[in-house]
């Protein structure tokens, strides 16, 4: 019998696979902050969303904003594996004509729920989608993904100045805290400790774990969803990259394809 | 540094070299970036003068905002980032902390365009120039090739005032520009607000900048080809514009056509058409991204289904001729 934890384990798996093809297939794209993102995303989609692929637009659906936009190839291959288009479209990603863009795009693929790429903005999207649920007292949460480098924009910390005021406990952001942004080590660029710290001191509740590890992420997003009066930071610590071996901790690797032996190399280390 | 026309260097390239050989030359200048200077090419100069550069991580109002403080204080500050993230995202910093007190900023921005291709219309700054061109004080440069590019790179580090240098990300045509010159204006040098003559015609002038340029003196070989003799002229600075050449242009030609990698709104067609409204009307037909966002694809592949090929500029040539009264 499959226990969720292993399920998840999974599917993340999958995730990863269908990341390493589609970058490689479209010959340009992210995958390190995809990667390092993969078992948030498939805790995300395949246990705690209530999405309906079918009714893609059902106002009672949680919803989920890609922030950190250029991890769409993970974001999407999640959506296909939930069914909201067939897996068959992943190897169209970046192409001219496809549904599926280099950054996320709500109006062209189903299941997208903002159209992000310019980072910092999300936050604030999915402040204003859990202000509309309490308004129309629909109970759905809001998850917004952020990278790390991400949180050197000021307006995360508008918005997250507002959520608080706000008290948006139906509003969950995630860190992906893998340490890497596009120039090198976010440490050695402008440093963002303690992001725990600056998650509390902004009056979120906070919560910190290791990212890769869907025990800790399953129990994080379960107590998450238990918080009130407060949104909810869940600091994931991460890998750049993780699952493939020469991609791992390497801003390198931020947003550049693999080539065929590399994609070889990748998918058979993710057997 | 010298590009050798026929060799493809990347505009943002030429860009990272000359800062490169500024920073030798002027102690005075420092170089910022925000998370970006990979592909802006500013980390030639990081490398080289380390004291100087400072990676703003990403938070690009806050580079804009330093980058004014520090040509308030005797700095020649040259901030860069991709062009979405260099107008629209900084809109105000630029207008309030560096064009209202014409402060010396310039500001670098790479990756405009369509040409961006892959990232798609997030990434595909198709406004820059219109929302550059706005802010009273700001010059507003595109060049054409590489060489023009160090040429405007150096022009900005010693004008005085706010500027906008507009890059492209691919490899692009080194372009004869200097033998094109000579056969006209004596060699004439690059010359800030001041258009450039490629190519001499009689029957229909078109005026483009950055990558069209290329597209249109291919444009101009196809039109030679249906016996259409057709001007080309590179209007590289959109602010200061070049009314003087611009006005000569339409009383030489009767009808105009430009080109750019830019929407048609608000760039270099608007330009054009708003000075010889107003000085020497004539049709002024625009080749550019129509009213619309981009999308992921190749370079080539966008600019083909986004109407920025020679074909397309001789089509509008021909619809130009087609206009021109008498
Ligand atoms: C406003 C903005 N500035 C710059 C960029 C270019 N960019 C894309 S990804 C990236 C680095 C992101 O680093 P991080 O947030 O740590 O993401 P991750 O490591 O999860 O990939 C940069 C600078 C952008 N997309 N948006
Ligand atoms: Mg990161």
């Amino acid at each position: 019998m499959p226990t969720l934890t292993t399920d998840l384990q999974q599917k993340a798996k999958v995730l990863r696979r269908h990341v390493v093809r589609m970058v490689g297939e479209a010959g340009s794209g992210h995958p390190g902050g995809s990667l390092s993102a993969a078992d948030l995303v498939a805790a995300l989609y395949f246990h705690f969303l209530n999405v309906d692929p079918a009714r893609p637009g059902w106002p009672e659906r949680d919803r989920f904003v890609l922030s950190k936009g250029h991890a769409a190839p993970v974001l999407y291959a999640a959506l296909a594996e939930r069914g909201f288009f067939p897996s068959e479209t992943l190897w169209t990603l970046r192409k001219l004509g496809s549904i599926l863009q280099g950054h996320p795009d709500m109006r062209k693929t189903p299941g997208v729920e903002a159209s992000t790429g310019s980072l910092g903005q999300g936050l604030s999207v999915a402040g204003g989608m859990a202000l509309a649920g309490r308004l129309s007292t629909l109970d759905y949460r809001v998850y917004a993904l952020l990278g790390d480098g991400e949180m050197q924009e000021g307006q995360v910390w508008e918005a997250a100045m507002s959520a608080a005021q706000f008290k948006l406990d139906n509003l969950t952001a995630i860190i992906d805290f893998n340490g890497v942004q596009l120039d090198g080590l976010v440490e050695n660029i402008v440093g963002v400790e303690p992001v725990a710290d600056k998650w509390r001191a902004f009056g979120w509740d906070v919560q910190e774990i290791n990212g890769h590890d869907m025990d800790q992420i399953v129990k994080a997003l379960e107590a998450a969803r238990q918080v009130r009066g407060r949104p909810q930071a869940i600091v994931a610590h991460t890998v750049k990259g993780k699952g493939v071996s020469f991609m791992e901790g390497l801003a390198a690797w931020h947003g550049k394809a693999p080539s065929r032996e590399q994609m070889a190399q990748a998918l058979a280390e993710l057997e | 540094m010298n590009y050798e026309p026929g060799t493809k260097v990347a505009t943002r390239d030429a860009y990272g070299e000359t800062l490169a050989e500024l920073g030798r030359e002027m102690p005075e200048l420092v170089v910022l970036d925000a998370d970006l200077s990979s592909s802006t090419k500013t980390a030639a100069f990081a490398k080289q003068f380390p004291e100087r550069f400072f990676n703003m991580g990403i938070a690009e109002a806050n580079m804009i905002g330093h980058a004014a403080g520090l040509a308030a204080s005797g700095k020649v500050p040259f901030a860069s980032t991709f062009a979405v993230f260099a107008t629209g995202r900084v809109y105000d910093q630029l207008r309030t902390s560096v064009c209202y007190p014409a402060l010396g900023v310039k500001v670098a921005a790479t990756h405009a365009g369509l040409t961006v291709g892959e990232d798609g219309a997030s990434h595909q700054a198709n406004e820059d120039i219109a929302l550059a061109r706005a802010l009273p004080n700001m010059t507003v440069v595109v060049p054409a090739d590489a060489n023009e590019t160090r040429d405007a790179v150096r022009a900005a580090a010693k004008r005085r005032g706010p500027f906008y240098l507009r890059l492209g990300r691919p490899a692009v045509p080194v372009l004869a520009i200097a033998q094109a010159m000579a056969g006209g204006e004596a060699g004439a040098p690059f010359e800030l607000g001041r258009l450039r003559v490629l190519r001499e015609g009689t029957d229909v002038g078109i005026m483009a900048c950055g990558y069209m340029v290329h597209e249109a003196l291919k444009a101009a070989e196809l039109l030679a080809a249906g016996g259409v003799s057709a001007g080309v002229i590179d209007v590289h600075t959109i602010k200061p514009l070049d009314k003087e050449g611009v006005t000569a242009a339409a009383r030489r030609y009767g009808c105009l056509v430009t080109a750019e990698e830019h929407s048609v709104i608000g760039g270099l067609g608007s330009a054009v058409a708003e000075t010889v409204g107003e000085s020497y009307p004539v049709p002024v037909i625009r080749v550019g991204v129509a009213d619309r966002f981009g999308e992921s694809g190749t370079p080539d592949a966008l600019l083909k289904a986004y109407g920025l090929t020679a074909e397309h500029i001789r089509d509008a040539a021909g619809r130009a001729m087609a206009a021109r009264k008498g």
